[in-house]
């Protein structure tokens, strides 16, 4: 396994996500994409901790650790949104969210 | 090339592309779960136990659960003789294979130091422990106070709105 095989595979997952975050119409879908995104980063985070020169120290664990917990908050925080923006507009399609469109 | 990178990783960028592109939510969520997992199982082929297991645990079990409630929260609002798709799609789509090729020119053109042989660096859980409490702490406070932070705000947008009959609920 080679450092590039890593970087590749982790830039498809980016990629996926951010096809999804641009194609879809569905705000959930979009929220799901942005969390493949933040996997995707996280991914690479853990690679360059493994193939790294100073492998030794657990920053790269820690630096993981941490964006999992902030991706988590913004789990939360996106699909409260999702759930307000429902009740007011009745529909999660991000097409027909157009009210301050001129 | 090793066979259990080459499940995981298929498995992986499988789930994901149909957690993208399914028509029913549903299963595009528990596709999204399909893909954390299959990421757990390449954290811990790259010698991240801890990583791993932290993803199943908050990614698998938290954040899959909430956003099947977000799901349940506002359903019925799907139209099933609408395309799922933006009238964009096509130049999105071309935009994602533009990102991608440039990212793996420049993946193969930079100089980075391969060590493909070499043993995962110990990394023991009391390590992690005692760098949590040492050298992190401040770090680790903050998002403590990040977490309590976003998860009452969450709560407080997500909570019913007031204004028709002038308080309670």
């Amino acid at each position: 396994m080679t450092l590039e095989t890593w970087l590749v595979f982790s830039a498809a997952l980016f990629c996926v996500g951010l096809c999804g975050a641009l194609i879809r119409r569905n705000a959930i879908i979009v929220l799901l994409s942005i969390e493949l995104m933040l996997n995707a980063a996280n991914l690479n985070f853990i690679i360059f901790w493994r193939y790294g020169v100073n492998a030794d120290a657990a920053s790269g664990v820690m630096m993981v650790i941490f964006s999992i917990g902030i991706a988590a908050a913004e789990a939360a925080v996106g699909l409260a949104l999702v759930i307000a923006v429902y009740r007011h507009f009745k529909t999660v399609n991000l097409d027909r969210i157009d009210s301050m469109k001129g | 090339m090793d066979a259990p990178f080459l499940i995981a990783a298929v498995l992986t960028l499988l789930s994901a592309i149909a957690a993208i592109s399914l028509r029913n939510v549903v299963h595009c969520a528990l596709c999204l779960t399909l893909t954390f997992l299959g990421l757990a199982t390449l954290y811990l082929q790259l010698g991240a136990q801890f990583v791993g297991l932290t993803q199943i645990v908050v990614n698998v079990g938290a954040v899959a659960i909430v956003i099947v409630f977000a799901i349940l929260l506002t359903r019925s609002s799907d139209n099933p003789g609408e395309s799922r798709f933006n009238k964009g799609a096509i130049w999105a789509g071309l935009i994602c294979a533009a990102v991608f090729a440039t990212l793996v020119v420049a993946i193969n053109t930079s100089y980075v130091s391969m060590k493909s042989g070499a043993p995962a660096p110990p990394l023991t859980v009391e390590k992690i422990g005692h760098e949590l409490m040492g050298r992190y702490v401040l770090p680790l406070e903050a998002i403590a106070l990040l977490l309590t932070a976003a998860l009452i705000g969450a709560v407080i947008i997500a909570m019913k709105e007031s204004n028709e009959k002038g308080g309670g609920q």
